[in-house]
């Protein structure tokens, strides 16, 4: 009997720096069977963000640019605008696309380029050690909201699937999460989807990947998926907001 | 090729297509909006790329990514808007990618106006974003010469693999002048499949390109550091340009200055040669890499008792000028940075004050 799981080519063989608990490395591995199926690794670039994930180009195993915090799909539109032929997607954390790449993803999306977003939202600031993002729920504990996030003095969070759906150009905008098996295939279906609207010169798709953080929830991983499905899923509610006409 | 009367923002959109440059992103300011409204006609003509950004800021890394995936790409912007550039300038020479930037500058601080200024000197020669970066500066004194620095970027961009900037006052991109484009200056762009993340496909082979300006290892980020500054000392050992006027005669004083500034000097010079006041000449075509030893030779002239920085700032490129002259002779400044350009008289009046 031959193999019938194994690593895809377009993940390298690195052990990542990521914590226990935390759901990016399945995110990224999720990305990197899509390409591998797509067959599209030898003309795919990937944009990584300001965040946990900056360093995501050593995990993957296809050509990666760098971003400064929040620009990323702004390096996404120069590369597809000149080299409509690559394959093109930015991987992206709450942060950074929500906060300070708020302006951005908006004019990106709004424009209709032709890549795709992987935005991975935990509802914090993870590599500068757990400061509240937009996307903080209401009294949640951060490291600057330490005494919960007031709504009254910084607003509700932002739920960017809807925000970004409400825009007329973009081709497919979903959210899902990978906190279970169960989620992890739907999850799957969407990345894939994502890309394969890009492969057919679909304008903009983006997938936010509901995540999680126990190093900075300070929660043990059972405790922060118990968390993710009870409190966030019910606020970020999964599924797909839009999808080409 | 005969000449043409063209506005020079609109001779910078098209010397940069004639170089073999097809991709544009941009913003709009003035006094160089000229520049993205002749290229949204031109570009699809010539199968380019022209896009408009929704901020300097966006178009900065717009840049940063053409250039990383290996294709020539330029944008042009106003002092205002080379400001929010200035952190992608930054991570575009971290990440030793070549890319073209124009600033036709315009008064500042802040607002400032929108009248022609030189007030960016420091910024493009020494302050341009954060960290070790330079950028090899090159500054036209007339819409000709912003045509063919324009299309020698690209080459020179690609030979430092780092941005290259073309700063014009005002006036550069505001007038016309009839012009013509060499065509000994068009390039081919250079193979970049060495590090662009052009695809793995493109380029037939089996490794992958990065394309970032993170070393969290202390000696690889020195050692990025060093390769950056040996470009640097590279630029200063070979791209070093100026120009000289009236120096074959025992002058009694030598004026520094560039750009539109220069031309009012050189009639200034003019005037008062005829009154028997000899003055040279030195007009860095280059202000990074500075003409240190251009200056240093003109200043030494026995006969030259003074020195003067004559600029539309507030006495910015004087700090070079000294750098070069090193105390030898007395160096002092003129100027203004309002819009106004200092006449041939006020420069007159100038000379006639400190030197003769």
């Amino acid at each position: 009997m031959g193999k019938t799981f194994k690593k895809p080519e377009s993940l390298s063989d690195t052990h990542t720096h990521y914590c226990p608990g935390c759901t990016h490395g399945v995110i990224h591995r999720l990305v990197a069977e899509t390409i591998d199926e797509l067959g599209i690794r030898g003309r795919t670039v990937g944009i990584a963000p300001v965040g946990c994930a900056v360093l995501a180009y050593n995990y993957f195993n296809f050509d990666f640019q760098e971003a400064a915090h929040g620009r990323a799909p702004a390096m996404a539109t120069g590369i597809k605008r000149v080299r409509p032929d690559l394959m093109v997607f930015t991987y992206q954390g709450d942060g950074d696309l929500a906060s300070i790449g708020m302006g951005e993803i908006i004019h990106a999306a709004n424009r209709g380029e032709k890549f795709t977003t992987i935005f991975v939202n935990n509802a914090i600031y993870g590599m500068t050690g757990g400061q509240m993002a937009p996307t903080t729920m209401p009294n949640q504990r951060t490291s600057t909201s330490p005494f919960g996030r007031k709504v009254d003095e910084v607003g509700m969070p932002i739920k960017m699937a809807e925000l970004l759906a409400a825009l007329q150009t973009p081709a497919y905008i979903s959210r899902q999460t990978v906190i279970k098996p169960k989620y992890i295939n739907k999850a799957k279906k969407a990345i894939k989807q994502a890309f394969t609207y890009q492969l057919e010169n679909k304008c903009f798709s983006l997938v936010e990947v509901v995540s999680t953080c126990p190093t900075n929830w300070g929660m043990t991983p059972v405790q922060a998926v118990e968390w993710t499905e009870k409190t966030l899923l019910t606020y970020y509610q999964p599924g797909d907001y839009k999808v080409p006409a | 090729m005969a000449k043409v009367l063209m506005k020079g923002n609109e001779a910078i959109g098209e010397a940069a297509i004639r170089a073999g440059c097809l991709n544009y992103f941009a913003y709009p300011i003035t006094p160089q909006s000229e520049v993205a409204e002749y290229l949204v006609r031109r570009m699809p003509e010539v199968g380019g790329v022209f896009l408009q950004g929704e901020s300097e800021v966006a178009v900065g890394y717009m840049i940063f990514g053409a250039a990383g995936a290996g294709e020539r790409v330029f944008t042009t912007s106003s002092s205002p808007g080379i400001s929010l550039m200035s952190e992608a300038i930054s991570y575009i020479a971290a990440a030793q990618c070549p890319a073209v930037f124009v600033n036709i500058m315009r008064g500042g601080p802040g607002l400032g106006g929108i009248l022609p200024s030189q007030a960016d000197y420091l910024q493009a020669t020494k302050g341009i974003g954060h960290g070790d970066c330079r950028l090899l500066v090159m500054a036209p004194a007339s819409v000709q010469e912003a045509v063919e620095m324009v299309m020698k970027a690209f080459p020179l961009a690609e030979k430092y693999r780092n941005p290259v900037m073309i700063l014009g006052d005002g006036l550069i991109g505001q007038m016309m002048e009839p012009v013509e484009f060499p065509d000994d200056l068009k390039t081919e762009p250079t193979n970049k499949d060495a590090w662009a993340t052009n695809g793995m496909d493109h380029r037939k082979g089996i490794t992958r390109n990065l394309v970032k300006s993170l070393f969290l290892d202390p000696v690889q980020l020195n050692d990025n550091n060093l390769a950056l500054k040996a470009k640097y000392d590279r630029m200063r050992a070979e791209e070093v340009m100026s120009e000289s006027y009236h120096i074959d005669c025992d002058y009694q004083g030598l004026i520094v200055s560039y750009g539109t500034m220069s031309r009012v000097c050189r009639t200034a010079i003019d005037m008062l040669a005829a009154e028997g006041i000899d003055v040279g000449m030195v007009r860095p075509q280059t202000v990074f890499p500075f003409p240190e030893k251009a200056v240093a030779e003109a200043a030494m002239k026995p006969s030259c008792t003074h020195v003067l920085s004559i600029e539309m700032s507030m006495g910015q490129m004087i700090e070079d000028v000294e750098r070069s002259v090193k105390g030898r002779v007395p160096v002092s400044w003129y100027g203004k940075c309002g819009g106004d350009i200092p006449t041939p008289e006020e420069v007159i009046d100038v000379v006639k004050q400190r030197i003769a």
